[in-house]
């Protein structure tokens, strides 16, 4: 018996078949979700994965946050459905406002594709309890419009309830505020994060770190108990 | 609104004295007098808008294509080649069952004109090319060269470029792994802007671009036509830059890479369902070249009516619409009872998709508006059958004081200080320095399958998760190289191509070419490009890897100045393992380094003579293509048996260049010695072909030397791999953080 992680597709979505191979790594079962069917087939958790839906010609994510799926997707999350958000799927949850805060554009004004070093700062969610809090990882990042902000209050917020899960560690690649790189919601069941956990899970591909097969290897814990 | 009335052939025919705008869509007037042969009367405006366009140089070749024969006259015997010269893009066997599709094809005068729109649709161009072949794409690489790194108009083209490819790249899903960024006061107002792409499908799904079967529907699918990109293959392509002349943004095309994602996915998926006959990619010359290439490519008849073409702007007038080049649009010709199956698949995915007409038993290609025939041509001679010219071509006069202007007698550094000081500023040099602020704008790690990426020697994509098999990719050019002497030049690029691939330990297997040159009419550009032609030729016969493909790109001047000649080519091989993969930067210390082939006082067109005395002249390194395979023979043997920890070919900068780059990278120093019977300026700067460093484990050495003993290949042993400092012994020491301000730091400097 194994847990089985729905990975949404939306137009424009680029990291889903990519996230799907991270799932399967990480001994779970795949199951491809389409942004235009509410039916999100019973699975026990959803990752929103990467990319530029709808061309992200509006704010990134904008659009797919009312997509039929998402619909689904934010009515389970309420009640305690593991979601994980990558990259674009993180901006979809701001926009969802399953998360907290906004993403803009990169203060420098550039796509920035780089190795990323984090600092896990919260090893309690649903994705993350395979990691130590305090330890540093290295995860690829890849994106436009990565700039995490919200106002000092949520900001103070998150900090105080211990919701910001990974910071930047040594440089901060697009200007997020207090280094943010990813947040979960209250119940810690929602998670999101700019860098790409699904791009390091093999040791010969891209940085040949795999420091991320530990978010699919956490929540495939989290869920079948193992 | 008035318009005047409708130009049909009934029209034309009735009316054989109305002046046409021929020479205003860039047709000569023997062109123009041989289109009034082959139709007996006067062309329909529509008419002359398509055979102008398929007509153009960009589209017929015409002045290249006495030449471009060559490539498959002089092709070598290659199992591994599937699909040749012709097609939207060659294939290529990679076993498994697998083939791979690459092509590199040139964007370079709308990204001078509209930097950002014109790299994009480069991208979307090539990428519509491999999808047309059946493919899903994997990979891009971009081979850019630019004016002066410090020239202001650098500043406006190569940032616009760069976000361009990114933003379109990046958007479609597609890892960027390689390509090449140059420098060069030759290429201002000339950039040149290649882009390549490498797609993989099973052997059973490759697509032609051919109509046939009377009674099957073409359709039009993706996005909307426009009025961008009107006439931009016969005029931006085809023309010389001249001050005098209006702007021309208007022909540049825009770029939606968010509806071109959406037609990779809903083309492959009609694919997999076995629905599509044949199918062309809308690129340059947009439907006139589409439904020409089509019909000609079958038996020749069809017929479509253009009213049902989805518009953008409803006011285009159907000259237009054949001219147009919106991007992301495709044509697909699909049976009958296929066509509802179709449109389903392409309405999954929001994709917009028209039947515009069908495949007839005739051989013409007939095209109909508001119910009239305003098109009934013979498409071959639209296609395949438009004028090929003998352009005259001459030895320019000034090619032998060029080469009798020796870079070897050019002073030489003669104290340690000058040495160490010569090498940094070759590092720090703009076409020696890092380009990660260029290539982190890319996204190498999309599809998960990136094994190799820039700075690599070659990009490497792994295709099979469960054998690990895979393909590298690298593309060179060196246009100092080949104003020196075309042939030579030539063979050079496909030399270090061929050899960046073996150097990650992939077998080369075949070649795309992007030839960038200036304007035809000028018999010294001519020779230049007959030369280069000639000799790449020759060197893919002797290497066994056949040219599949590639593109032309002409009348790179402006006013009487040409670019440098600049073949571009890019090799693709084939590794059955990626975990065998060889990577450039060193690994662990106590390792030895080896230098691999002959070093001879070679300084022609070098690097340092254009860094330290700003000199192009003499003759460029000496070719020898069977010690380039013997050394692509040895370099994936050691690979593959596990010898050499990293390898990294040598090739502008020399070997202190190659020693800087693999240090740097691997965050691990090096010891050197200028081995016996040579000078440390020769050992260091020297750009001899055929060469290569790698770092061998100590376990592995007297393995590796009765390797290279028994093969007959140079192995000397230079060094060592230790510290956190380059070190010629008894010359100079630079430490690694030294050397990566002024590696690292030139680029954000000029850009910022």
């Amino acid at each position: 018996m194994t847990a089985r992680i729905g990975v949404v597709t939306f137009p424009g979505s680029l990291d889903d078949r990519d996230t799907q191979r991270a799932i399967r790594l990480a001994g779970a079962e795949p199951v491809a979700l389409w942004h235009k069917d509410k039916d999100l087939k019973q699975v026990d958790a959803v990752v929103l994965p990467g990319g530029f839906s709808y061309g992200d010609y509006l704010r990134a994510g904008a659009i797919s946050r009312f997509s039929p799926v998402m619909g689904s997707v934010i009515e389970q999350a309420k009640a305690g459905l593991p979601v994980l958000g990558i990259c674009n799927g993180f901006q979809i949850l701001t926009e969802a406002h399953l998360l907290p805060g906004a993403m803009l554009g990169n203060d420098h004004l550039h796509f920035i594709c780089r190795d990323q070093k984090l600092r896990v700062e919260n090893a309690g969610t649903a994705w993350t309890g395979d990691y130590t809090a305090g330890q540093d990882i290295h995860i690829p990042l890849k994106n436009m419009d990565g700039r995490y902000v919200a106002d000092d209050y949520t900001l103070d917020k998150l900090e105080a309830e211990g919701r910001v899960v990974f910071r930047y560690v040594d440089f901060n690649p697009n200007g997020s505020l207090r280094d943010i790189a990813g947040i979960t919601n209250e119940a810690g069941n929602v998670v999101g994060l700019m860098p790409h956990p699904e791009h390091a899970v093999e040791p010969l591909i891209g940085t040949g770190r795999t420091d991320g097969l530990l978010f699919f290897t956490s929540i495939l814990k989290k869920l079948v108990g193992a | 609104m008035s318009r005047t009335p409708l130009d049909t052939v009934e029209h034309a025919t009735a009316t054989p004295d109305v002046e046409l705008p021929w020479a205003e869509l860039g047709l000569k007037k023997d062109e123009y007098e041989r289109i009034l042969e082959i139709l007996g009367r006067r062309p329909t405006g529509a008419e002359l808008a398509m055979y102008s366009v398929m007509w153009s140089e960009h589209c017929s070749y015409k002045s290249s294509k006495v030449h471009l024969r060559q490539f498959g006259e002089k092709a070598p015997e290659s199992d591994a080649l599937l699909v040749g010269i012709g097609e939207n893009a060659g294939v290529v066997d990679v076993g498994q069952g697998y083939a791979v599709t690459f092509k590199v094809e040139s964007h370079n005068h709308p990204s001078y004109v509209e930097p950002y729109q014109g790299a994009a649709t480069g991208v979307g161009g090539i990428v519509r090319d491999i999808i047309a072949m059946g493919a899903r794409p994997v990979a891009v690489v971009d081979p850019l060269r630019f004016g002066a790194a410090d020239h202001p108009d650098t500043k406006r083209v190569l940032p616009g470029v760069v976000a361009g490819i990114g933003g379109y790249g990046n958007c479609l899903g597609l890892p960027n792994i390689g390509g090449e960024v140059v420098f060069d006061s030759c290429y201002q107002g000339n950039p040149l802007v290649n882009a390549g792409a490498i797609g993989v499908m099973r052997h059973e799904d490759i697509h032609l671009a051919k109509a046939s079967g009377a009674g099957n529907k073409v359709v039009l699918y993706g996005a909307r036509t426009g009025g961008d990109g009107i006439g931009g293959a016969s005029i931006l392509a085809s023309e010389t830059f001249d001050d005098a002349k209006p702007s021309k943004r208007p022909a540049v095309q825009v770029g939606d890479p968010f509806q071109e994602k959406l037609l990779i996915e809903c083309t492959l998926e009609a694919f997999q369902e076995k629905l599509v006959v044949g199918i062309q990619d809308l690129g340059a010359a947009g439907l006139s070249c589409a439904t020409s290439e089509l019909a000609s490519n079958g038996s020749g008849g069809m017929r479509v009516t253009l009213d049902d073409v989805p518009l953008r702007d409803s006011t285009l007038s159907p000259e237009e619409i054949l001219m147009s080049e919106s991007q992301e649009r495709m044509c697909a010709v699909v049976e009958p009872e296929k066509v509802d199956r179709f449109l389903e698949i392409c309405e999954k995915w929001d994709v917009i998709a028209t039947v515009i007409g069908e495949v007839t038993d005739g051989d013409r290609l007939e095209i109909y508006w508001h119910g009239e025939k305003i098109v009934d041509v013979d498409p071959r001679t639209v296609a395949h059958e438009g004028p090929v010219y003998e352009r005259p071509y001459a030895r320019p006069e000034w090619q032998d004081a060029l080469q009798a202007d020796d870079a070897n007698k050019l002073p030489r550094p003669e104290t340690s200080e000058e040495l160490r000081d010569q090498v940094l500023r070759l590092v720090a040099s703009p076409n020696q320095a890092s380009k990660k602020w260029i290539t982190s704008q890319y996204d190498h790690f999309v599809q998960g399958n990136t094994v190799l990426a820039q700075p690599e020697d070659s990009g490497m994509i792994r295709i099979d998760e469960e054998s690990g098999l895979g393909v590298a990719i690298a593309t060179d050019g060196n246009g100092r190289y080949a104003k020196l002497d075309p042939y030579a030049g030539a063979q050079l690029a496909l030399a270090e191509a061929y050899r960046n691939v073996a150097t990650t330990g992939a077998k080369p297997l075949a070649v795309s070419d992007c030839l960038n040159f200036g304007s035809p009419e000028d018999p010294a550009v001519m020779w230049q490009f007959a030369e280069a032609v000639r000799g790449l030729a020759d060197a893919c016969r002797q290497l066994g890897t056949p040219v599949t493909g590639g593109n032309v790109s002409l009348y790179n001047q402006t006013g009487e100045v040409a670019i440098h000649p600049t073949p571009v080519v890019a090799v693709l091989g084939v590794i059955d393992d990626v975990a065998r993969r060889t990577p450039v930067a060193f690994r662990e210390e106590g390792q030895l380094l080896y230098l691999l082939g002959d070093t001879r006082e070679e300084f022609g067109g070098s690097a340092w003579s254009q860094v330290v005395h700003d000199h192009l002249g003499g003759l460029p390194p000496q070719v020898d293509l069977e010690r380039e395979r013997l050394l692509a023979e040895i370099l994936i043997s050691a690979s593959r048996d596990g010898m050499i920890d990293s390898a990294h070919d040598l090739s502008d900068g020399g070997l202190i260049q190659a020693v800087v780059e693999s240090a740097l990278l691997g965050g691990k120093g090096a010891r050197l010695i200028v081995p016996d019977g040579l000078d440390a300026f020769t050992f260091l700067f020297s750009e001899s072909a055929g060469r290569a460093i790698v770092a061998v484990p100590r376990s592995e050495e007297v393995r590796f030397n009765d390797m290279c003993g028994a093969r007959g290949l140079p192995a000397t042993r230079i060094g060592v791999v230790d510290g956190g400092a380059v070190e010629l012994q008894g010359e100079f020491e630079l430490s690694l953080e030294e050397l990566r301000e002024a590696h690292e730091g030139t680029i954000p400097a000029l850009l910022k």
